[in-house]
């Protein structure tokens, strides 16, 4: 196991260090100058090249690169150039948000979706399945936006329960956030509960029709026994993988619902510093994104492993 | 109950499942009983419903399947109508299973001796640390050695043999008055079978028994009485030696007859194949089960046959048994059905003693590298190999057959494909026609490609289910033979005739044919291009023994119209020395013995081969045989033993000189190869292990 763990680290350092270069490497070809950008249409062009000795963009790439990539490792993530501001305390406090919004969807969809499936896949192809199947899928059909206004419909005007807009001040505990955190962590549950619900009900039904359950049934088992102990622990090692790359989507993909919800996360950040065109604060979101999806991969890894022992001692 | 009562007692059982919108009946009207300390075996082909029966008596049939009518008294009660429920209290406690396919009967997440503790826990009442405790004692019994480190493994860190005898201990850990076994040993080597047959001979005593299973050689080593089913009927019914002594059903005697025995060759008996294929679950005769099949069938056999009793332990359903009893006494027979030859072409059979070779390989290699492990990279290690095929050489004469025979991990299939081009060969030579062929199959040229032709061993995966019978022929009538659209359509006709299949076939679908008729397909594909070698790679291994036999037939038949030289390898030594004309053996992918065919079976021969020959399941209750069970397993072809490959296992070993030095090529008068440092004189004086045939 701890060889294991050493190899999918040294993978993950591999896949940082490369995504890293193609981030810089695509920064750079975005058309504009950095410099005329951050000093506008009017300034001279003696002021521009001053600039750009000073940022250093006349230097050889590869310098450019590890000097940025050395930068940033050690904490210096620049200063954006829309906000004139340091672009670290910004990024991270977004990833803070994005982080808490993640972990109560997922606290949220995976155990649902999950007892779903396997209800589903216990009763392959009875009302109770397709019920589930059907339900489900119909629901992952509606855009987050039209989720999204009918829950605030429901939720916030009518039932006056939770608040609407979901724009948590900067620094707020998680206790306060929380219920600002209920609707638009249910928006992202409907888009989840679908994929992973069927992929739940598709591992449970495999897992049936292997040979190894025959066994467990006749050596007596009590029936609860066969599913908790021996089908769902195989049945559910591909729901792990699909949680983990969710878990990805979850920090960097709600822009949607961030929008709908006016909620401060990292997908709405980035979409704001694409419009402005804003280069350090694009790389320095995208390479925290691949991060958080790196890392999640990485606990997806070391949990399949840890339940699927062919793996574990290969 | 008296001791006399019969444990389990099947009275008129049928059981259908719900197929195509209807109940169709796979087990039909089955009576039989089965008496405490009895081992009763129960024999059949694919879809005779041997499985179903012994399914049915666990009530584990599946949502499909459903008992129609009859009971299955189990110690003096009606299982039959008892609930799921109450059968969990049966299951592993009175009655057990010890399923085929030992490595999918084991869950791959769950330590092996937790898999067994678990059934300690719950029908003998045990704490976990007693369950432990005897968990340890059980893996002891089936003779595991090291039942702590095979407690603690998964089922993938041990072998298929060591899966199989766990799966033993676990049937036999609450002493059930009822044990199945269900194909324990199909999976396994024939050494590994051995060893098993063995442990299960030893540790069943007393034990009542149903073993079920479609190997003749395996009941006659174990059983004491036999049922044989056909089509979802029990046709006969018999103690053993009677059984194999005075079969009184076509069929059983039609079984006994399509295995060719030991010391049989195609020179000097032909298979007697039974004609036909055993009919779908849909398609059963109403009379007679067997009518469409049986040489002896009339209009009598359009009324189903009762059970007749010919004496009182023997039963058969078979309104002809009383002719059988004359044939066996000598009555002149009708002359066997399959007996027609078709050639594809009347080119005479005629062997070129002189001719060079059609194959020769020199000093063959196949390794197959495993990718570094990041630690391994960093140090630099030399990059770890399998060596499948670890200098292989040999020839084959034109229109000859050689046999290779190995076990699993002997480097048999590698080496095929290291032929043919699948697999690029890591050194040595080939050579096809006195032309070395290139060892990848893009640089071979298309007459390449028409002189070497494949079999595999799975007719259900050898065919494009997509593509009709007559398209998988005309493909390499016109890339190989350059054949225009109209000739290519004749020659389909032809060939469809010379594998016996109909000539409507062409325009079937592969799914619509049996296993049986997909492998003659396969094997008219091969002969398509008219090529000069055939390999066949276990092409006969996954059909029932009548179908193995009639394709086997239709091999032979083929080869000596055509003059083709064939490579046949199997694991199956008693197919190998009926059909070849010498025969290889190897063992963790090195050649042990190589000769004629006709003194394999005579020593001297390598330690392996004899071992092989000793563990050859025959089917004769009489035969006698000196007991050869080698130690542990084949080792792991990544840590390959030094000097002699056998050494870790041979029960001859004379010394150090074994692990040190790679034996010397030694030859016998015969013209016999043997791979051992043992003088032949002294393999000359071992016993032959089978005393009688």
């Amino acid at each position: 196991m701890r060889r294991y763990l050493l190899r999918r680290s040294g993978f993950l350092l591999i896949t940082l260090l490369f995504t890293s270069l193609v981030i810089f490497i695509v920064t750079q070809y975005l058309p504009g100058d950095v410099a005329r950008v951050i000093l506008g249409r009017e300034a001279g062009e003696a002021a521009v090249q001053d600039l750009r000795a000073e940022l250093g963009l006349d230097d050889p790439l590869p310098v450019q690169y590890f000097r940025w990539l050395g930068n940033f490792l050690q904490g210096d993530w620049g200063i954006s150039y829309s906000t004139k501001s340091e672009i670290q305390p910004l990024v991270l406090s977004r990833l803070r948000n994005s982080l808490m919004l993640a972990m109560i969807t997922l606290v949220i969809s995976v155990p649902l979706a999950v007892t779903l499936g396997v209800i589903a896949g216990l009763n392959e192809n009875k009302p109770v399945d397709n019920t589930i199947s059907i339900t489900s899928l119909s629901v992952v059909g509606l855009p987050e936006f039209i989720t999204g206004l009918v829950l605030i419909q429901i939720f916030a005007f009518r039932l006056n329960l939770l608040p609407a807009n979901s724009s948590i001040p900067p620094g707020s505990s998680f206790a306060e956030a929380l219920p600002m955190l209920v609707l638009p962590a249910l928006t992202a549950t409907f888009v989840l509960l679908a994929y992973i619900a069927r992929l739940t009900r598709a591992g449970v039904i495999e897992e049936l029709k292997q040979t190894y359950v025959r066994t467990a049934e006749l050596k007596g088992l009590p029936h609860h026994t066969v599913i908790l102990k021996h089908v769902l622990r195989n049945a559910l090692l591909p729901t792990i993988t699909v949680v983990a790359i969710s878990f990805g989507w979850l920090i960097s993909g709600l822009i949607v619902i961030e929008n709908v919800f006016n909620y401060p996360g990292l997908g709405r950040l980035l979409v704001f510093a694409i419009d402005r065109r804003d280069l350090p604060l694009i790389q320095a979101v995208t390479l925290v994104t691949v991060l958080a999806f790196a890392l999640a991969n990485l606990v997806a890894d070391l949990l399949y492993a840890y339940f699927n022992p062919r793996i574990r001692y290969e | 109950m008296t001791s006399l009562d019969p444990i389990l007692s099947i009275e008129n059982l049928t059981v259908a499942y719900y197929l195509h919108g209807e109940w169709q009946d796979a087990v039909r009207d089955v009576s039989l009983q089965i008496h405490p300390g009895q081992v009763y075996g129960l024999v059949g082909e694919s879809g005779s419903g041997k499985t179903t029966l012994a399914m049915a008596i666990m009530r584990y049939l599946g949502v499909t399947g459903v008992i129609r009518s009859g009971k299955i008294i189990f110690s003096g009660r009606d299982i039959a109508a008892v609930s799921q429920a109450d059968m969990r209290e049966i299951w592993g406690a009175q009655i057990s299973l010890v399923p085929q396919n030992p490595h999918s009967a084991l869950n791959p997440s769950i330590r092996v001796g937790e898999q067994v503790a678990e059934i300690l826990r719950i029908h003998l009442g045990m704490g976990q640390v007693a369950a432990r405790q005897y968990t340890l004692e059980l893996l002891h019994q089936v003779r595991l050695p090291d039942p702590k480190r095979v407690a603690e493994s998964y089922p993938h860190q041990i072998s298929g043999g060591m899966q199989q005898r766990v799966l033993i201990a676990m049937a036999l850990s609450t002493k059930p008055q009822l044990l199945i076994l269900d194909e324990p040993t199909t999976s396994l080597d024939v050494t590994t079978q051995a060893a098993i047959l063995d442990l299960i001979r030893e540790l069943i005593h007393g034990t009542t028994v149903l073993y079920v299973t479609h190997n003749l050689g395996v009941v006659a080593q174990i059983c004491d009485r036999v049922a044989v089913m056909y089509a979802g009927e029990l046709v006969e019914d018999a103690p053993l030696e009677e059984l194999f002594n005075r079969p009184l059903h076509v069929y059983t005697q039609g079984l006994l007859e399509s295995v060719p025995r030991l010391g049989e060759t195609k020179l000097n008996a032909r298979l007697k194949a039974i004609p036909g294929q055993i009919p779908s679950l849909g398609a059963r005769p109403q009379g007679c089960v067997f009518m469409p099949r049986c040489w002896l069938a009339d209009e009598s056999c359009k009324e189903r046959p009762p059970l007749f009793e010919f004496q009182p332990e023997h039963r058969t359903r078979c309104h002809h048994w009383q002719e059988l009893i004359d044939v066996q006494a000598g009555a002149p027979r009708p002359t066997g059905v399959d007996h027609a030859t078709l050639p594809l072409q009347n080119i005479p059979s005629s062997v070129d003693e002189t001719a060079p070779p059609v194959l020769t390989l020199q000093d063959l290699r196949v390794h197959y590298a495993i990718s570094h492990t990041l630690g391994e990279f960093v140090q630099r290690k030399p990059a770890r190999q399998v060596e499948a095929v670890d200098g292989v050489s040999l020839e084959i004469a034109a229109a000859r057959t050689l046999g290779l025979v190995g076990e699993s991990g002997s480097g048999k299939s590698s080496l095929a494909r290291a032929v043919v081009g699948l697999v690029e060969r890591t050194d040595g030579q080939v050579e096809l026609l006195q032309a070395s062929l290139p060892a990848r199959l893009s640089q071979r040229d298309i007459e390449t490609l028409r002189q070497l032709q494949m079999v595999f061993q799975d007719p259900e995966e050898a065919l494009n289910p997509h593509q009709t019978v007559g398209s998988t022929l005309r493909r390499p009538l016109i890339t190989l033979l350059g054949l225009s659209a109209g000739e290519a359509d004749s020659r389909i006709d032809q060939l469809l005739q010379a594998v016996k299949l109909p000539p409507e076939y062409k325009d079937r679908m592969p799914a619509r044919l049996s296993g049986g008729e997909k492998q003659r397909v396969a094997i008219a594909r091969a002969f398509a291009s008219n090529p000069d070698l055939l390999i066949a790679d276990e092409a006969v291994s996954s059909l029932d023994v009548s179908i193995q036999a009639s394709i086997i037939n239709l091999l032979n038949e083929l080869q000596a119209g055509l003059g083709t030289t064939l490579l046949f390898i199997s694991h199956d030594l008693g197919v190998v020395t009926y059909l070849s004309d010498s025969i290889a053996v190897v063992y963790l992918g090195r050649l042990m013995q190589i000769g004629p065919a006709g003194g394999l079976l005579e020593p001297p021969y390598h330690p392996y081969t004899e071992a092989l020959i000793a563990d050859i399941p025959i089917a004769d209750p009489g035969a006698r045989r000196a007991p050869i069970r080698l130690e542990s397993e084949t080792p792991s072809p990544l840590q390959k033993p030094t000097g002699c490959p056998f050494h870790t296992r041979c029960h001859r070993k004379i010394g150090v000189i074994c692990q040190t030095q790679a034996p010397p090529w030694q030859e016998t008068a015969d013209g016999k190869r043997i791979y051992c440092h043992i003088p032949i004189e002294q393999l000359q004086a071992a016993q032959p292990p089978i005393l009688k045939i």
